[in-house]
């Protein structure tokens, strides 16, 4: 099964590689605030017209 | 939604002056993707529904090469999964990329290459499934010339994708982003890994992988192609249109994050749960089904809060037939993502592996999650492309209901046709005997439940026929044109981190293609030494490489397709070894390049069918297999008869194998074509003995050559 040798270097360097990201996200304060950006999603919608909806 | 949220997002970034920045999102192309994906979801399911009733009446065959059931069935798998469902992640995920960041696309070159790319391996993959061009493995059974197209385009994809990131205007990424860069980066991987094969030539290659480890390989790539393509992009989705269509925040943000996060890190391992009881080693296939069992905490997690950001607005969902499909999606995500995992248990994966179980489930997710979260999207995105109302309320509720309802029909018909299958198959009478010792015994069982499998998918279809005139009547009366949009531009990072932190900051397009590249530089330099040493499946002296005729007529086999129907793996139960003969040894595969296991039994496994009949009766079976197997379904193979055996790759093909290390020596190379002639002079002379016509340079004879070689080598030693 030296197959695993090419399998499990790939899937521990994608979960290595999500780590890493985890990480980034973390530090760089994606996580930060964790309510408005579910908010602002619903804001983005059709060309700006003034007014609020 | 309150004024004070609003104020506080269209605040410029504090500290700063940078003055609103006006551009345009380019809904162009999000547009054409929506029509393709429209266009290629009729094709594809069309194609379904040919296959589907070919099992009914094998007359639907109509003898010909380029619609046998073997030749269909890919060009509806990868028609419904890359073309129907590609095209609607492209559409969906640029919809959404665009907004969520603030940013039109990255380059609009790119994405006119992406999408007429895209099209083009769509259109090729037909033509070449159709003429059988095909590698065998299950949803990647392009040929090497449109894989490396294929990686290209992706890349494509990734560059657009990543270079919008960059040029982003909002910090945060939110968690739809997260799905769909982990899609982009994982499928890449997996489409590269399994799709490595030497070349013979423009339209045949060998996969570098053998046996056991080439279904490892493939089934640790059709797991995750099913997570990472037909999973994690639709849950980016998800999260990004059904809080949209709700006018609501998803319920839980925090969970969001948290359902990402553990999929990624668990998705990954649990592949092997498509190989239980077959030759692959055990602990194996013990981690795919703990790794299995795992997932459906978050998988159920998500579900929950998928559905809990309807709270409170419920009422609408009898209204409104996009909250309609978007609910009835995240209930059958749920039931296909706790299905699963109990199929992963080998109790039940010993009774539902190979049967029609297998098909409601993937089906239970295909039309279920997939196909209903895209009809959900494009009734909210169509009017909003086109800026114009949907034509009618009525048809597309309709459409839900008709859907429904043929998902009903399929899923229950199939998974009654499952479980009855895996009982037939088990069940012994009080001598000790099979009761259904002749396969043909157990089709009358299952056609009824066919025929309604068939009904559910016209309904199921005419549902998306009647999409499709709604849609279209929705867009002609609107405009297409770009939307217009402002923001400011992205406020400089936080300087918290150390040095290295802050260089990547802001930068997820090179972190992510750095992080990459490194894995699959890693993943090389793996690859080549195991492709040096010798295997450690165990060796079984017996086990030799096949003869040039036979090789040449497994590649018949290939091409036709016969995988699709038929297993090459006979598991260590009573039923199997007393239906098939001795069970199936990883030893046995070391030569199979690609292996052949399958992953359904439409017709009986073939892996000791070697020796089993006289050529004779081959002759006669796939000519007319009704002739020696009474009330059989399997497609006549008439053309095989009357196609000239091509022995010109003969020689490419033994040295491509030798390549890969099967142990032909130069004079068995040198000697190949003559060796396969010689071959099949005899099983010709045989066969002309017993008064049938001369078959000696057919395509058949190498056929029966290959089929009467399997599973034979061991037959001695036991």
């Amino acid at each position: 099964m030296e197959i695993l040798w090419v399998l499990l270097p790939i899937a521990l360097g994608f979960v290595l590689c999500a780590v890493v990201a985890f990480g980034w996200a973390a530090r760089s304060g994606q996580f930060d605030d964790l309510d408005t950006p579910a908010l602002r999603v619903l804001l983005d919608d059709g060309p700006p017209q003034g007014g609020v909806r | 939604m309150s004024a004070a949220a609003l104020a506080s997002t269209a605040a410029p970034p504090s500290g700063q002056t940078a003055a609103m920045e006006k551009f345009h999102y380019d809904d162009g192309i999000v547009r054409l993707f929506v029509i393709a994906t429209v266009f290629w979801g009729v094709v594809g399911m069309l194609a379904g529904l040919l296959a589907a009733f070919q099992l009914v009446a094998h007359q639907l065959n109509f003898d010909t090469s380029w619609l046998t059931f073997g030749r269909i069935r890919p060009v509806h798998t990868n028609a419904v999964i890359f073309a129907f469902v590609g095209n609607g992640i492209f559409a969906g995920s640029y919809y959404a990329l665009q907004r969520l960041v603030k940013a039109r696309l990255y380059s609009d070159k790119l994405s006119k290459i992406h999408f007429w790319g895209w099209q083009l391996i769509i259109v090729a993959a037909a033509v070449t499934f159709l003429s059988g061009i095909t590698t065998s493995k299950e949803y990647a059974e392009l040929e090497w010339p449109l894989d490396i197209a294929l990686a290209l385009i992706w890349i494509v994809y990734a560059i657009n994708f990543f270079g919008t990131l960059k040029k982003r205007r909002e910090r945060h990424l939110y968690v739809a982003i997260w799905f769909f860069i982990a899609s982009i980066i994982a499928v890449a991987l997996l489409h590269i890994v399994n799709s490595l094969a030497i070349p013979v030539s423009l339209t045949k290659s060998y996969s570098v992988f053998s046996g056991v480890q080439d279904a490892l390989v493939q089934w640790w790539y059709g797991h995750n192609a099913v997570a990472f393509f037909l999973t994690t992009p639709y849950l980016g989705l998800m999260y990004y249109f059904i809080p949209k269509a709700v006018n609501r925040p998803v319920y839980s943000y925090r969970l969001s994050i948290v359902h990402f996060w553990s999929l990624v890190f668990l998705y990954m391992w649990a592949g092997p749960h498509h190989l239980l009881y077959t030759s692959l080693p055990n602990w194996a296939q013990t981690v795919g089904t703990a790794f299995s069992i795992m997932l459906i905490a978050p998988s159920w997690g998500g579900m929950i809060n998928g559905l809990l950001t309807l709270r409170g607005a419920w009422d609408k969902v009898r209204t409104d037939p996009v909250l309609k499909f978007f609910v009835a999606a995240i209930t059958f995500y749920g039931m296909a993502t706790l299905e699963g995992p109990l199929m992963s248990l080998k109790s039940v994966n010993s009774l539902s592996h190979y049967t029609n179980w297998t098909i409601a489930h993937v089906h239970g997710g295909a039309l279920g999650w997939n196909g209903f979260l895209t009809f959900g999207m494009l009734y909210w995105l169509v009017p909003r492309l086109w800026k114009t109302k949907l034509h009618s309320i009525k048809l597309a509720t309709a459409h839900f209901w008709l859907g429904i309802v043929g998902i009903g029909l399929y899923v229950f018909s199939m998974w009654a046709a499952g479980i009855a299958e895996g009982l037939m198959w088990k069940a012994f009478n009080e001598e000790g005997h099979l009761v259904y010792g002749a396969w043909a015994d157990m089709l009358p069982t299952l056609n009824p439940m066919y025929i309604v499998r068939g009904v559910g998918g016209i309904l199921y279809l005419t549902g998306v026929i009647i999409m499709a005139v709604n849609l279209y009547k929705t867009a002609k009366t609107g405009v297409a044109e770009d939307t217009a949009a402002e923001a400011y531009p992205m406020a400089p990072a936080k300087t918290t981190g150390s040095s290295w932190h802050r260089m990547l900051e802001g930068k997820p397009l090179k972190f992510a293609l750095l992080t990459t590249v490194a894995v699959v530089i890693g993943g090389a330099f793996e690859i080549i030494p195991s492709l040096a040493i010798e295997s450690n499946v165990p060796s079984i002296q017996a086990v030799k490489p096949y003869t040039p005729l036979e090789l040449e007529g497994r590649d018949i086999y290939v091409a036709e397709g016969c995988y699709n129907c038929h297993s090459q793996m006979v598991r260590p139960f009573r039923a199997e070894t007393v239906r098939y003969g001795e069970y199936s040894k990883a030893g046995e595969f070391v030569y199979d390049h690609p292996f052949q296991f399958g992953s359904r039994r439409i017709g009986p496994d073939l892996h000791r069918i070697g020796g089993k009949y006289p050529d004779f009766w081959h002759y006669e079976h796939m000519l007319n297999p009704r002739k020696t197997s009474d009330g059989s379904i399997m497609p006549a193979y008439p053309w095989m008869y009357e196609n000239p055996l091509d022995l010109s790759l003969t020689k490419a093909k033994l040295n491509a194998m030798r390549a890969l290390g099967v142990p032909y020596d130069q004079a068995a190379i040198d000697g190949g074509v003559e060796s396969a002639k010689a071959q099949a002079q005899g099983i010709a002379k045989g066969l002309s003995a017993q008064g049938l016509p001369d078959i000696s340079n057919k395509q058949i004879v190498a056929l029966i050559a290959y089929l009467q070689r399997l599973g034979t080598d061991i037959k001695g030693a036991h």
